[in-house]
């Protein structure tokens, strides 16, 4: 561990802050339909875009409306994304095939299309061997923008109703996928882009290049239209990454500040929408609670995983290196990472995006100390609240921050309420069941893969004979159900020979099992955090009592920490006892 | 029902053409525009010949007239055209086998020029697969062991050597993010060309 290690997670953490708080505020207009900045320039192609899909933005939906929407935009997204994956040959027309890669097997493509519509990304193939630019641009980088909003907007539509005022409407759909689009997603990403590309991510549509290398060999270089995916895949907290190396490849995270800037890049929407809420229910402080909670479970996350890889592994003492860090060189866990990010630089970028649900990655998960690899699942078994996902993380926090006011009720004897509105019996068995998918999915398939044959042969050749066999089938699950998208690489859904396709084939069971994992665990929740807004839209605001229990201080904070962790640990203890904590327990090896 | 499908789909239509191609296409319009280097791959080129990518790691092969880059797990090293992380695990014997490989093979090319090279020296940069399999990077204690073998393998001073180690060694992102790195692609040319030089 170093200075400037520490220094840069401090900062990280200031810097976002000072981000967040006034894109919230700008959020918070965006969704009023109050003036912006950004008016002069996206008032008319909104208007253009409501007229050709022949919407009235202004037409209140309710709940069931508004989920309809959801869905119905959903499947449209999945089938046509479905289709350009599958028909990769035939854009060759286009010039985006230069390397002339034929489509993935069905298997496969359903698992990519499933992840890349529900925001996870989970990816069995390896982009620059097995997709077209045009697969990459016009498939891919389109969900990214489109699943980042819907998680968006379901956010929006729970708070207009928990603010909502004896009416039923969470607002329109399409005015705020639209709104969230231009004014949000389309502008910032634009700008990080350009960052990437200043500091050396590529963009444009070669060939590949072949090099002659200086001692006589030759090296194909991949090439495409990286840095437009690259942004907004971190924005959206998507994470699939335009290369299999994700973020450590130096075309996507060319610099130790293309690092820093991308892992702002991911963290800003879900720190925002955080303010946002404060500033929209009209108490600033109910924000700055739910801000800290996450905060706080976040640096305990990072200070964990830094510590873990700084301090090397079993493998690296056992082949005698000394992991102490020494004039000129990092120390600790390289196994994995690059030179450039060094141990904090990928700890940092690790918790940054597997607390939210980006799973982008800039070192090797699986290759971390057994600690720190302990670090990503927790963050994962915490059902992605710390942060979250691009909405999702906050929806998912409103409903624990309803779990714990019901506790916290029952426990001083009164009704619950919230922010004035009574939580019933009806509200708690949607939030506990919206809570209660995620992690079910996740242990349901988890089980399913570990006890069949089927399921095992997707672990990897190294790690089969030891508990590293089952944190890369858990971690597999735990990340589709959470729509994470990171992953213990080893795992396999796709087997291909050569370069483009040909003759490849999927493990049918390992990418149809998480196709439907992520498919369930995304839509499931939705519904109910849905379900939750219509319920409370309708409910009477009463006036706060002196009984009535605060939510904007420290006790309540505490008390929501401890709901999260408790949740988490009470469901998936047993399973990180079995991986990753043995592994971190014992120096071990496994054969 | 039949109203919303059809927005639906016109929806996802209108917006795949504008996020999936006016997006991109602005993107690196102005991206080739505004760093063209940047945007190509910063392509090296030799005597009219392209001899790499500055920030894509080559494989030198073992040959001791160069400076090595980090261990790569693609096949075969650092192939730029199919990258991946070697998944070793922190509790495998495979794991440490890989490492016991690396600094062998380290060794090997180090120690004639450095006779006090031991395992406990070698850096952990020098013997852990980097991530990416094509990390354009090596620490500046990988340099410093490898510039004893380059100085002596082409008959120049260390002091010089060590010069041209500091010219390409990068800082950190604003003085704090990441780590210091040393270009092995850059420090390679460099010295050849004073090869041809003098």
């Amino acid at each position: 561990m170093t200075f400037t290690g520490w220094l840069t997670i401090v900062l990280f953490a200031v810097i976002l802050t000072a981000l967040a708080i006034p894109l919230g505020r700008y959020m918070a207009a965006v969704y009023a339909g109050e003036r912006t900045i950004l008016d002069p320039l996206f008032r008319v192609p909104e208007r253009l875009l409501y007229k050709v899909m022949r919407v009235d933005p202004h037409r209140q939906q309710d709940w069931k409306a508004y989920a309809k929407s959801v869905i119905l935009f959903s499947i449209a997204g999945w089938l046509l994304l479905y289709l350009i994956l599958r028909t990769q040959t035939l854009w060759d027309f286009t010039g985006l095939n230069p390397q002339h890669f034929h489509s993935g097997t069905w298997d496969v493509t359903f698992n990519t299309t499933s992840s890349f519509v529900t925001n996870t990304n989970w990816q069995y193939y390896s982009g620059e061997t097995t997709l077209s630019y045009f697969s990459q641009m016009v498939g891919l980088t389109v969900q990214n923008f489109l699943s980042a909003g819907v998680g968006i907007v379901v956010a929006v539509a729970l708070i207009r109703g928990i603010v909502g005022r004896s009416g039923k409407s969470l607002g329109n759909f399409w005015f705020d996928i639209v709104r969230t689009i231009l004014w949000v997603l389309v502008p910032i990403s634009f700008v990080v882009a350009i960052v990437l590309v200043w500091q050396g991510s590529i963009a444009n549509f070669s060939h590949y290049l072949v090099a002659h290398t200086l001692t006589g060999g030759s090296q194909q270089i991949a090439q495409g239209p990286v840095a437009s995916q690259e942004a907004i895949k971190l924005l959206g907290t998507n994470g699939g990454g335009f290369f299999n190396t994700n973020s450590a490849h130096p075309f996507e995270n060319p610099t130790g500040l293309s690092n820093f800037v991308e892992m702002l890049t991911v963290l800003i929407i879900p720190a925002a929408l955080v303010f946002m809420y404060g500033r929209v229910v009209g108490n600033r402080r109910q924000g700055y609670a739910i801000y800290g909670t996450m905060m706080m479970m976040f640096l305990g996350a990072v200070v964990v995983a830094y510590i873990a890889e700084a301090h090397g592994s079993p493998a690296q003492h056992a082949a005698g290196l000394h992991t102490a860090v020494i004039h000129g060189s990092t120390g600790g866990n390289l196994e994995g990472k690059e030179q450039r990010f060094g141990i904090a630089g990928s700890a940092l970028f690790d918790v940054v995006t597997t607390v939210t649900s980006c799973g982008a990655v800039n070192s090797a998960i699986e290759s971390f100390t057994g600690i720190g690899g302990a670090v990503p699942m927790a963050n994962l078994s915490a059902s992605e609240v710390i942060f979250g996902g691009v909405g999702t993380g906050l929806y998912s926090i409103l409903l624990y921050v309803l779990l714990a006011v019901f506790i916290g009720g029952l426990m001083v004897g009164r009704t619950p309420e919230y922010l004035g509105k009574k939580i019933e019996a009806k509200e708690i068995k949607l939030v506990a069941l919206g809570l209660l998918i995620t992690p079910l999915s996740a242990l349901f398939a988890t089980a399913l893969a570990t006890a069949s044959h089927a399921g095992r042969q997707s672990i990897s050749a190294a790690a089969k004979g030891g508990p590293q066999g089952f944190s890369e089938s858990f971690y597999a699950y735990l990340s589709q159900a959470n729509n994470n998208g990171s992953a213990f690489a080893g795992y396999t859904g796709y087997i291909q020979p050569k370069a483009g396709n040909l003759g490849a084939h999927g493990i049918t069971f390992a990418d149809l099992l998480g196709g439907l994992t992520m498919l369930f665990a995304r839509y499931a929740p939705i519904l109910f955090a849905l379900a939750v807004a219509g319920s409370l839209a309708g409910k009477k605001i009463s006036p706060a009592g002196l009984g009535t229990m605060r939510t904007d201080n420290g006790t309540f904070v505490v008390l929501l920490v401890g709901v999260v962790v408790l949740v988490g640990a009470l469901t998936f203890f047993p399973a990180l006892l079995l991986g990753p904590v043995v592994q971190g327990l014992t120096p071990h090896l496994y054969a | 029902m039949r109203r919303e499908i059809i927005t639906s789909v016109i929806a996802i239509v209108v917006l795949t053409v504008l996020l999936g191609v006016v997006f991109p296409l602005v993107v690196t319009g102005i991206s080739q525009v505004a760093f063209p280097g940047n945007a190509n791959g910063q392509k090296v080129y030799v005597h009219g010949r392209l001899v790499g990518s500055k920030i894509i790691g080559q494989n030198f092969a073992g040959n001791r007239r160069y400076f090595q880059s980090r261990p790569s797990a693609t096949a075969p090293p650092n192939n730029a055209a199919a990258t991946t992380f070697s998944n070793l695990g922190p509790n495998s014997v495979a794991t440490k086998q890989a490492l016991a490989a690396n600094i062998d093979a380290y060794l090997k090319l180090n120690r004639p020029y450095d006779p006090g090279l031991t395992v406990a020296k070698v850096p952990v940069d020098a013997a852990d697969t980097s991530a990416s399999g094509v990390d354009p990077e090596i620490s500046v204690a990988n340099a410093d062991i490898q510039a004893h073998r380059v100085a002596k393998v082409r008959g120049l001073s260390l002091t010089r050597v060590d010069g041209l180690i500091s010219k390409y060694t990068s800082g950190r992102g604003l003085g704090f993010s990441g780590e210091p790195g040393v270009n092995v692609l850059e420090l390679n040319l460099a010295l050849d060309r004073i090869g041809q030089g003098s």
